[in-house]
């Protein structure tokens, strides 16, 4: 692994360093701020990033009856509510020992997860418009080069709000409403789709199909641009973690877990997700209250790893649709046979994950099983301990709740995928401030470059509640004995301003 | 810009998370007018829309509009809340979570390539976030005024931008 994992996390001597600190402010909780400690000669000595985490869920559901919480969880997140749904409901049926569902149960389950997953990716579809997203604002010379290309796909923002749509409407459609639907219960769902909810979502499936795959061909044009800088950008090298199927196969719902190290080889392999406490651990580092996960046999320091798009599509070894796999074969082609490494190949394995969504919603369009009505198992609380895991679209995504004989919830522990790429984040913004800022003057198109590295990973900041009227980012620099010399305000619209400069 | 004739009425989109103590005022305050609606045929001229945030789908709601107003929670604004226009302005943030208002109204742009309707921000002042949390009593005194503000709208009137900033902005 590269060094810049560990190696700026802290100061030797943090006493004579100065303070920047980019902090969003936009969220009441599940905030984040990237702080760099600067010498005088504004060589970087350490570089943080602390995401304020929001903690409270755990406690907020203690005391709740089991069957509440596919439905309590969905409040989370604003964005990733069905992925919690059912990550929730698979941890219920473990509580009720139910090991298989229904056939129509678990494709209702599997076609909400993909209209959950391809609206999710889909934003990011839309933001390739924005050569922002990718090189930040003040990247003038690449931004020349990507904006040809947008100008080449003008329909690329409309593409992208419409593909959005149509994954809220498979999610209303089996979820029973677009937000907070009762769709998945314990043991299965409370509804299916009839004849003409089908037909709905068929009607538009071949043109979701076609955007999707222009998503993957506009994002592999932008890659190529500037293919060095893609593949240098931010890259570490880490494990990766995600679920594939029993054949291994690309998997989001129902799998094994699988584990690679950088290179590629095996760490450990289809781990039934309910033993998952015996292979992942949570470290704690005493400057931030978000945990660091990691691989127990390896250890704190070196087990870090990655989830998401880029770990699941360099783990698996080959996606079940055709357009998905051709497109993960020319993918893992650039990583020369090791996994591809480069932060900002996210945006592209999303892109991948989005087009393989689409085609499988497609063919389970044509499943009958979807108008059956043979909907729940009915089950008996069988043990006090209940794991549901699954891949939302940010990554790898773990609940693990302790409830009493009464099924009450005694003890919740939420591993979410951000958490468990925090310290690949770190690592990231790590490499970017050694590569970007180091023995500079420090300019905020530097700090927008941070931005950028911790945009691939698309970070979900439990931010489903906001504020109107604060400053979406601010920039602090500190000195040594604690006083602010310097801030930069960075507003809503882009503006950026010094006060008491 | 699209025919008067073929205008939809004026949208009303409140958001924020109901869980979240005061971030509830937006869905509050929709719910109050979707009673009003529903029991007394009142806010008749309104369409009122609700969701946890705001993202880049909604300019589809807002696609026709003789005006929007925007409800959201504050923690800044001046208490019982502030009212205001609200001009495009495309953001760029390190998640893809939630949107500004004003950033939806920049999306509407880009993909449609006209201007926005126009679009008001209701910001009602709110103190306690945390989650589980119900609405602070303040907050709730704030709820009450904004609604009896909202009712003094002139939801069915031709739409004079100047003459209606004059009256009803703080």
């Amino acid at each position: 692994m590269t060094d810049a994992g560990n190696e700026l996390e802290s100061a030797q001597d943090p006493r004579g360093l100065r303070r920047v600190v980019i902090e969003p402010l936009t969220r009441v909780e599940g905030h984040g701020k990237v702080t760099l400690l600067l010498d005088d000669e504004n060589h970087i000595r350490q570089a943080r990033l602390h995401i304020v985490e929001f903690r409270g869920f755990e406690k907020f559901i203690q005391g709740r009856p089991y069957w509440e919480l596919p439905v309590i969880v969905q409040r989370l997140c604003g964005i990733c509510p069905v992925s919690h749904q059912l990550v929730a409901a698979k941890a219920t049926d473990m509580l009720l020992g139910i090991a298989q569902l229904t056939p129509t149960a678990e494709k209702i389950r599997r076609l909400m997860h993909y209209g959950q997953t391809l609206q999710s990716h889909a934003l990011h579809f839309f933001h390739m418009c924005s050569p922002d997203l990718l090189f930040g604002f003040d990247d003038a010379v690449r931004h020349r080069n990507i904006v040809g290309v947008i100008e080449d796909n003008p329909e690329i923002a409309r593409q992208g709000i419409m593909l959005r749509k149509y994954g809220q409407e498979v999610i209303r459609l089996t979820a029973g409403k677009r937000i907070h639907g009762t769709g998945a219960v314990p043991g299965g769902v409370n509804k299916s789709l009839n004849r003409e909810e089908r037909e709905f979502l068929r009607r538009d499936i071949a043109q979701i199909v076609a955007w999707s795959q222009g998503a993957v061909g506009l994002i592999k044009r932008i890659f190529a641009e500037h293919f060095d800088y893609h593949m240098a950008f931010a890259t570490i090298d880490s494990s990766m973690l995600s679920l594939v199927g029993d054949d291994g196969a690309f998997e989001i719902y129902q799998g094994g877990l699988r584990a690679r190290d950088a290179q590629g080889g095996e760490i450990f392999d289809h781990v039934d997700p309910a033993r998952y406490y015996e292979y992942l651990r949570e470290g704690v580092r005493s400057w931030t209250y978000m945990k660091f996960p990691f691989i127990s046999a390896i250890g704190p320091d070196e087990g870090w790893y990655r989830v998401g798009p880029l770990a699941r599509v360099n783990n698996c070894d080959r996606f079940t649709t055709p357009l998905a796999e051709r497109e993960r074969r020319a993918f893992v082609q650039i990583g020369g046979g090791s996994p591809v490494q480069a932060s900002l190949a996210y945006h592209w394995a999303r892109m991948i994950e989005l087009l393989h969504c689409a085609e499988a919603i497609g063919e389970l369009l044509d499943d009958d099983d979807l108008l059956g009505n043979d909907l729940r198992i009915e089950g008996e609380i069988s043990q006090g301990r209940a794991i549901g895991v699954l891949e939302a679209p940010r990554g790898t995504l773990i609940h693990d709740y302790e409830c009493d004989a009464d099924g009450l919830v005694r003890k919740a522990n939420l591993i979410v995928s951000t958490t468990n790429n925090n310290q690949a984040m770190n690592a990231s913004i790590r490499e970017v401030a050694k590569r970007y800022l180091d023995g500079r003057q420090l300019t905020e198109p530097l700090l927008n470059q941070i931005e950028v590295a911790i945009r691939a990973y698309d970070p979900c900041l439990s931010c489903a509640t906001h504020a109107m009227g604060k400053m979406p980012l601010e920039i602090t620099l500190v000195d040594a004995a604690g006083d602010v010399v310097d801030r930069l305000e960075k507003r809503a619209s882009g503006e950026v301003c010094a006060p008491g400069r | 810009m699209p025919d008067s004739s073929e205008l939809r009425p004026v949208l009303m989109f409140a958001y924020g998370n109901p869980a979240r103590g005061d971030d509830a005022l937006g869905p509050a305050l929709y719910e109050r007018i979707q009673a009003q609606q529903r029991d007394s045929g009142g806010f008749s001229d309104v369409e009122v829309l609700t969701d946890y945030q705001l993202q880049v789908e909604h300019v589809l709601d807002l696609q026709r509009r003789r005006w929007v107003l925007f409800v959201d929670a504050s923690l800044t604004a001046q208490p019982p809340y502030a009212f205001y226009p609200l001009q495009p302005a495309r953001s760029t943030d390190y998640t893809t979570h939630a949107m500004s208002p004003a950033a939806v109204l920049a999306v509407y742009r880009q993909v449609y390539g006209q201007p926005p309707p126009p679009a008001f921000m209701l910001s009602i002042r709110g103190y306690d976030f945390r989650l589980g949390q119900p609405l602070s009593t303040r907050a709730r005194h704030y709820l009450d005024a904004a609604f009896t503000f909202v009712r003094s709208l002139p939801f069915a009137q031709p739409f004079d931008q100047n003459g209606f900033c004059k009256k009803f902005c703080t």
